[in-house]
């Protein structure tokens, strides 16, 4: 089980780099949204993988819990992505609209044309 | 009293400013009060000073780190602080008379007072951190007042000099001075001083030696750091006969003689100190015999007396310590003077050229005798105070030995002390001497009192300590004491009988009047050789400085946002490398979980959705969609893996992003372009790979091994101390409740954020853009399909009631505020996107700004609500409830702030999509209002009338 939460963590990082990495603003979007879940995962894999141990306590005696910390920073954490992706959509499309074009990397001369 | 001593330069820098419209000598009376009452201040400490003791006072700051606000006041900081304060007097005179009606007189005292205010901080400051920050203070002040004269360029060129060359030094000493404090593990001077045997055996020594040396070589204007101080000569004379005889240059030889105890006395300290003072005399005094510029003239020799100062110093012995002390206070009186002769030799003939003076002693009579006291003392002519501290210092060379060779130091002395006698010669005889000329720029006289009494006053006092040495016998012990640490009774006579030292003066003298006998034909042939100037390669090394950091900011900050993205990523795997490898790896104390199948055909979907949206990119569309499969794998894992609070929220957000995506996606280009090259790719490609391998190594590493956490106390404390059976809810409106707060507030902030923005965008230039586009390739003919509506409509109560439920239970199981936020915030979106923006906004009329207001205001008055309860903030209060029937329920505070947060998230939501919405209906949407293009009602009523 931790061989596969690990490799996705990777596999999401490695795709969310690339995006990042790209020319225009729409897949660089999706690379930080793709970062943010390995992110998210990481944070939550932080407090250790556990079957079947919900922090939900019970009345029935001596019961296992995993980590609840870790859950909880990741729950604020995801709604504040969220919060970042809406923000930098919208500073796309700004940007697209004053310039034109969605390329992220613009010259100054190419910032005025307006 | 000693702080209010080191503030009242700085208070009284305020007032001159404003006095100004008062007139002039109110101006330089209220620059003079404030100076006149701290030394009066001073001279009722010095009594306890005299007697050995120490004057302390601190205001504490930061304890913890060392920091504090300490001052101290010893015999070296005595003296220093009553010549900083006096000779600051006799320059608000002197300067009162010098400057024109035309000069800001108001500013140049605001910046003097800055400036002694700067300076008296240096010699008091008993915490080094303290004294560093006077020290660059003085820099800045002298900045200020070099450059005084704004409109000449030489003024703003020295300036700029002085401040590079000081500042660079002073930051060259904040690293030695931090290493300093690290070997003795305190910041205070005092502490330091007495550890001088454990600095001076750390191997930290030589470089913050090194580092402390350069800070004070470069204020002291030691060679190779001399150059500066000619060209800040470019100042007004009463600022060049403070700052560059009597305060701001002996600020490094302050520095030299505080730290002797701590760091004199090893041969590293011998040589580089000694020799440095060594090259500097010679050089200094060399230089000057060929300056025609009186205040040039004056600059390097006040190098080279500085130069004198520092190789005593260097010496290390008490004896030479002593003698440097003395020679402090001497040059102080006779430099100072001088400076102030040769300012008024310029302000009454309006030249400073000494070949164009001469013959002055008949027009001024009285400023030619000031001049030639105090140049007689400078040349160490008996019966002035500078030949008492020369034949002290010829004495101590004597007594040195430089690698093994017992003579070269005392000859190089005296070959320095002989060029010395002939530039102060050449002081008297080319600019007092001689037949009276008639080409003056300007005829001169003798300037009014106010102007000569201040050199007068000095002159008074090279006499009197150079007839009567036993009247500063006292001062130099007192200040000798401090600076080695040993009591000192040393005796100050006039004649040592015939010693080595005598005959080397006498030859120094007899040298001296030769050399200017010959000086015409030595000048040409000083004029002839080629020299190296010093301002040619400073400006050389700044054109360097500059260029360099030009093409470095040109290089790594050409607006390039995916060339930052990749530096900023490759330093983050190269620093989690260098993490990763410094330390060792335990061996793992976890067992491997089992793999089923389902959560394998789960990870199977999630590597290929990824390697698809990479792959697949460009397709914006399709990335999206696909994005969502990844999300809901997450979602899948998170209620695998024992965490139903995040499956809730990541599936909640998860539909809020994509259609918030679509929504922009419609405006934007359906497709990305193919741009980057192949080689550019299979960077990023391996860039992204080493960063995937990095995290997912990491990750596994870290999954293996257990730590001690902090969730025990959560899981203990949650049902008793915040009333729920949630541990993830209690910790997030109660054990973190403060973090909660803020992410709200921070999601608020996002969602106001996003409607400023948009609104800026629909009121400029790119409305009109916004409203030529054509999106109708991309509009649905069907655009409010029936089933859509009303299966929307339906859906919607059943909605409210689920996130009603999701908020209510969240305290005790999975749910809460967040995931409640979100489910009412998709079944209003839900609302918009079947029956259209204009329709479902008149059915419901909230503002979502003044929600996000009440959400965070709730949220943090039932914090607040603690208080009356006389808790900290935020912490909740709970009881339970009986009413029959009901079952037994429960009531916590902790529901009120959840509520805070439930609608500070669903305004920030609605808030975002409302702004989306916005731009669409710019872009030319059409406005429906009715839910439906298609109405089957209206057709059933209109069939009816057709009937």
């Amino acid at each position: 089980m931790e061989i596969v939460v690990a490799s996705s963590i990777g596999i999401l990082t490695a795709g969310g780099v690339y995006l990042v990495l790209r020319l225009r603003a729409f897949p660089v979007i999706l690379g930080l949204a793709l970062l943010s879940y390995a992110v998210n995962v990481f944070l939550f894999a932080s407090g250790r993988l556990a079957v079947n141990m919900p922090p939900i306590l019970s009345k029935y005696g001596d019961v296992q819990y995993t980590d609840p910390l870790p859950q909880a920073l990741v729950l604020t954490a995801i709604v504040i992505s969220f919060g970042m992706t809406a923000l930098l959509v919208m500073v796309a499309l700004g940007a697209y609209f004053e310039s034109g074009s969605d390329e992220i990397d613009m010259t100054e001369d190419q910032g005025t044309d307006a | 009293m000693l702080i209010v001593i080191a503030l009242l330069p700085f208070i009284g820098a305020l007032v001159p400013g404003v006095m100004i419209r008062a007139g002039r000598n109110a101006c330089a009376t209220f620059t003079a009060i404030p100076t006149l009452l701290a030394l009066v201040m001073l001279m009722t400490l010095a009594p306890q000073v005299m007697d050995g003791g120490v004057v302390r006072a601190e205001l504490e700051w930061l304890p913890q780190l060392g920091l504090s606000a300490s001052f101290f006041l010893d015999g070296l900081g005595l003296l220093f602080a009553s010549m900083i304060l006096g000779v600051g007097l006799l320059i608000t005179l002197y300067a009162r008379f010098y400057l024109s009606g035309d000069d800001p007189m108001g500013q140049f005292y605001t910046y003097l007072l800055l400036f002694q205010g700067a300076m008296l901080g240096i010699v008091l400051s008993d915490n080094i951190l303290l004294l560093l920050i006077f020290w660059e203070l003085t820099s800045l002040s002298s900045f200020l007042l070099i450059g005084y004269w704004k409109h000449l360029p030489e003024g703003r060129q020295g300036a700029r000099m002085a401040l590079a060359v000081t500042g660079s030094g002073g930051l060259a000493m904040i690293a030695g001075m931090l290493i300093l404090g690290n070997i003795v593990g305190s910041y205070n001077l005092t502490d330091i001083l007495a550890a001088g045997d454990l600095i001076k055996s750390s191997e930290w020594y030589l470089p913050a030696l090194i580092l402390i040396l350069l800070g004070a070589f470069t204020k002291s204007a030691q060679f190779p750091f001399h150059f500066w101080l000619p060209h800040a000569m470019a100042a007004p004379t009463p600022v060049s006969a403070y700052l560059h005889s009597a305060t701001m240059v002996k600020a490094g030889v302050f520095l030299m003689a505080r730290m002797w105890p701590a760091l004199a006395g090893t041969d590293a300290w011998f040589y580089i100190v000694a020799t440095t003072g060594l090259v500097t005399m010679v050089l200094g005094a060399v230089i000057a015999l060929f300056k025609d510029d009186l205040k040039a003239l004056l600059a390097f020799s006040t190098v080279s007396h500085l130069g004198l100062l520092t190789m005593l110093l260097g010496f290390g012995t008490e004896a030479a310590a002593v003698a440097a002390v003395f020679h402090i206070i001497n040059h102080l009186t006779f430099k100072a003077a001088l400076f102030m002769t040769a300012g008024i030799v310029d302000h009454e003939t309006h030249t400073r050229d000494i070949k164009r003076l001469g013959g002055l002693a008949k027009l001024m009579p009285i400023t030619a005798l000031i001049g030639t006291v105090a140049a007689l003392s400078m040349a160490g002519i008996p019966l002035f105070n500078g030949f008492l501290s020369k034949e002290m210092m010829l004495e101590e060379t004597t007594h040195t030995v430089w690698w093994g060779n017992p003579w070269i130091v005392p000859a190089l002395a005296t070959f320095g002390a002989l060029f010395s006698v002939a530039y102060s010669l050449r002081f008297i005889f080319h600019v007092f001497g001689g037949p009276v000329r008639d080409d003056y720029p300007h005829h001169p006289h003798d300037p009014p009192a106010g102007m000569w009494l201040a050199p007068a006053l000095l002159c008074v006092l090279v006499v009197a300590i150079g007839v009567m040495p036993f009247l500063a016998t006292p001062i130099v012990n007192m200040a000798a004491s401090a600076v080695t640490g040993v009591p000192q009774d040393g005796y100050l006579k006039i004649w040592h009988g015939v010693n080595p030292a005598l005959f080397m003066s006498i030859a120094a003298v007899a040298g001296g009047i030769v050399l200017l006998m010959i000086h015409r034909p030595l000048d040409r042939v000083w004029a002839v050789m080629p020299r190296p100037e010093a301002k040619n390669i400073f400006d050389r090394l700044m054109g360097w400085a500059v260029s360099a950091t030009r093409w470095l900011t040109d290089a790594t900050h050409n607006g390039a946002i995916s060339r930052y993205l990749a530096i900023f990523i490759v330093a983050t795997v190269a620093l989690g490398y260098v993490a990763w490898s410094g330390g060792g790896i335990s061996a793992p104390t976890r067992e491997l979980l089992p793999v089923p199948p389902v959560v394998a055909i789960g990870w199977f979907l999630l590597v290929v959705a990824t390697g698809s949206v990479v792959i697949m990119h460009r397709s914006r569309f399709r990335a999206l969609v696909i994005i969502g499969i990844i999300g809901l794998m997450i979602s899948s894992g998170f209620i695998y893996l024992s965490a139903p609070d995040l499956a809730l929220t990541q599936i909640s957000v998860e539909t809020v992003t994509i259609m918030l995506l679509l929504l922009a996606l419609h405006f934007l280009p359906k497709q990305t372009p193919k741009e980057s090259g192949a080689l550019l790719r299979l960077r990023d490609g391996v860039i992204a790979a080493i960063a995937g391998l990095g995290t997912a190594s990491l990750a596994y590493v870290f999954m293996l091994r257990d730590i001690d956490t902090i969730s025990g106390f959560h899981l203990a404390n949650s049902k008793t101390g915040g009333g729920g059976t949630n541990v993830v809810n209690v910790i997030l409106v109660d054990f973190r409740g403060y973090d909660t707060y803020g992410e709200i507030i921070v999601l608020g902030i996002a969602g106001l954020a996003i409607f400023a923005m948009m609104d800026a965008l629909l009121n400029g230039p790119a409305a009109r853009r916004l409203r030529n586009l054509d999106l109708s390739s991309d509009r649905s003919r069907d655009r409010h399909p029936l089933m859509m509506v009303v299966a929307t409509r339906v859906m919607m109560p059943i909605a409210v009631v689920v996130g009603v439920y999701i908020f209510l239970r969240g305290h005790n199981q999975p749910g809460g505020g967040f995931v409640a936020g979100l489910v009412i915030s998709i079944a209003l979106l839900m609302q918009y996107m079947a029956s259209g923006f204009v329709w479902t906004q008149r059915r419901q009329q909230i503002e979502y700004h003044t929600m996000i207001g009440w959400g965070v205001v709730i949220a943090g008055l039932t914090g607040a609500g603690a208080w009356l309860a006389g808790k900290p903030f935020l912490t909740s209060g709970f009881d339970y409830f009986h009413i029959p029937p009901i079952e037994e329920f429960e009531l916590a505070t902790a529901a009120l702030f959840d509520l805070g947060v439930f609608l500070a998230v669903l305004g920030s939501v609605m808030l975002m999509l409302y702004s989306l919405s916005r731009m669409a209906r710019t872009a030319g949407e059409t406005v429906n209002l009715e839910p439906m293009d298609f109405d089957p009602a209206d057709r059933v009523q209109n069939e009816q009338e057709a009937k």
